[in-house]
């Protein structure tokens, strides 16, 4: 490495730590402003009616969004109840073995899966439930969306449990305690905190998913209580009505794109304070 | 008394074991049943086209004709354009929040944008693009005296940067995170300045995690659909310019699967998920054995 004179370097050094602050924030506060964009574009269509009342045909004004915000809820409560069974069982085998054939292989395959673009699961899902019923249903797309929660929830499990020493799995077997309730009774509590971490990202990654509901939850212009029925979701609306050629429908897009991000955004703040507040720490 | 109940657990250990064992067998299934299903519904097509199917250039439904290519290309410019722009911006980001500002207000900031900007769904990414990108993509066109279409290749490249960035960039950090101190303290009491600690210490040592990340990233702008389908202005003709309206697989999916009349038709887009899979769990796993290596490279 060649010297240099001395002043020349730290001059150089001052230059590159001035560019890179300069730099960092010109190109995180643009970003930002996107985010200030639809914000201001999408406020003036939120009201309380917004969250009750059905979108309105082009032309009127006002009108809801209120069969996608059911539908979004539904979706994510029938997936979450399909994916976190496996998913956390999953977790707990990777954890327990660690390096068996069998559990590598196991882990390839959770990456794979975390890998598969989201439009490749909906058209799996067509394949595996829609084509077979004959409908599009809301069942089909939560199980698309429990696909791709799996994958997340079970590395998150995997990964809590793994920091949980093996001295207190051993100290409760020595006790007499079985296997399966040392992992239930003892391991599992310890972990509850990431676990439930995992659960809550899992679910704001998968809450504005489209692709996948596409050819699946297909999306209804009434509320649906019914998951063998197609129904809505926020981001199925924003897809639909973006598209479409109305002013109208623009402003509930916008303002459902509001709605979702606060969805979001407050599932990843809920999942930083339980992650703070019971810390899994050994 | 005493063997029962001995016995009793280890009926309860037996069958726990054996649910856990089931729910690995199960993902195993799940991810044989993807390949199998993917390759069962394409049979039809791959049988006839063959290699055809990835070289000709023609999509044509009405015909019956069906060939990838220009949905390939457009799949990759799209990326690697998309790569080429947000790789310095997240390497910026990452030495930002890795290096310069490890704690206090600056890295709290920073790193809540990052994390704010990588919640945001990619719907909302491809609606924002449309309506603001676009018109401000077409006037730079006029300008230029390029056809102004305002929906692009190069318009959806620009989404698709922005989105990735995020990602690549809390990789990025997580992996100069790892970089050892005792090897940047080392370069410090030799003299060496910060510039120069980190060209020569923190970024050639993560070289490869950061590799990592970039493959990564662009395993994500290869799946990535509905951003890009709004933007990309879905043309089945071959990309005359970057700057002129494209098409990507995964929108292509996106675009015609309800309009699937027949079974051909339907199979050709299967094999394109087909494709679109193999690629990216490819990308992805090749991605991952890189970061394995340089985590268990630092220990």
């Amino acid at each position: 490495m060649k010297a240099g004179n001395i002043s020349y370097r730290i001059v150089k050094d001052k230059i590159f730590k001035y560019f890179i602050i300069v730099a960092a924030i010109s190109s995180a506060l643009p970003l930002l402003f996107i985010l200030y964009y639809i914000v201001s574009n999408g406020i003036s269509a939120i009201s309380w009616g917004f969250f009750f009342e059905l979108p309105k045909p082009p032309g009127e004004i006002g009108g809801g969004i209120s069969n996608a915000l059911i539908g979004t809820i539904i979706l994510i409560v029938t997936s979450s109840a399909i994916a976190i069974p496996p998913a956390v069982l999953l977790g707990i085998y990777l954890s327990e073995s660690r390096n068996s054939m069998v559990s590598n292989l196991v882990r390839n395959a959770v990456e794979v899966m975390q890998g598969i673009p989201s439009i490749v699961v909906g058209i799996l899902v067509y394949a595996w439930v829609v084509e077979p019923s004959g409908s599009f249903s809301t069942l089909s797309g939560a199980i698309a969306l429990a696909i791709m929660m799996l994958p997340i929830i079970s590395k998150s499990t995997e990964e809590t449990l793994r920091m949980i020493p093996h001295y207190i799995l051993e100290a409760s077997l020595a006790l007499g305690v079985p296997y399966y309730k040392t992992i239930l009774r003892v391991i599992l509590p310890s972990g509850l905190s990431g676990i439930l971490t995992g659960i809550i990202i899992s679910i704001s990654r998968i809450a504005g998913e489209t692709a996948p509901l596409l050819f699946t939850a297909f999306g209804n212009p009434f509320i649906n209580w019914d998951i063998t029925e197609p129904s809505n979701s926020l981001p199925l609306l924003i897809f639909n009505y973006a598209g479409s050629p109305y002013k109208e429908w623009h402003a509930l897009a916008w303002g459902a794109s509001i709605v979702l991000i606060a969805i979001v955004l407050l599932l990843n703040i809920i999942s930083k304070i339980i992650s703070k507040k019971w810390e899994v720490k050994f | 008394m005493i063997n029962k109940l001995a016995m009793n657990s280890f009926s309860g250990d037996q069958s726990f074991k054996f649910i856990l064992l089931s729910s690995a067998a199960f993902i195993l299934m799940l991810v044989a049943g993807i390949v199998i299903t993917l390759y069962y519904y394409s049979s039809l097509s791959l049988s006839t086209f063959g290699l055809e199917f990835i070289t000709g250039s023609t999509w044509d439904p009405v015909s019956g004709e069906y060939g990838i290519l220009p949905f390939l290309i457009g799949t990759l410019l799209t990326s690697i354009i998309a790569l080429v722009i947000s790789f310095p911006l997240s390497l910026i980001i990452t030495i930002f929040i890795g290096e310069y500002f490890t704690t206090g207000m600056p890295n709290t900031l920073m790193r809540g944008a990052v994390e704010l900007l990588a919640g945001i769904p990619s719907i909302i990414y491809g609606f924002w693009g449309l309506f603001v990108l676009v018109p401000i993509v077409r006037e730079f066109q006029i300008l230029f005296d390029i056809a102004p279409y305002g929906v692009g290749i190069f318009t959806s490249a620009i989404v698709l940067a922005i989105m990735i960035i995020p990602y690549s960039a809390s990789i990025g950090y997580e992996v100069i995170g790892l970089v050892p101190k005792e090897l940047k303290e080392a370069a410090y009491s030799l003299g060496a300045t910060r510039y120069e600690v980190i060209k020569n210490v923190t970024l050639s040592y993560s070289g490869s995690g950061i590799t990592a990340g970039v493959l990564l990233s662009f395993g994500r702008a290869l799946g990535e659909t509905m951003a890009v389908t709004m933007v990309i202005g879905n043309s089945n003709l071959l990309p005359g310019s970057i700057f002129g309206p494209g098409n990507t697989m995964a929108s292509l999916i996106a675009n015609e699967f309800t309009e699937a009349a027949n079974e051909l038709y339907l199979s050709a887009l299967f094999e394109t998920g087909l494709i679109l899979f193999i690629v990216t769990a490819v990308i992805n796993i090749l991605g991952k054995i890189i970061i394995k290596k340089f985590v268990s490279g630092t220990k």
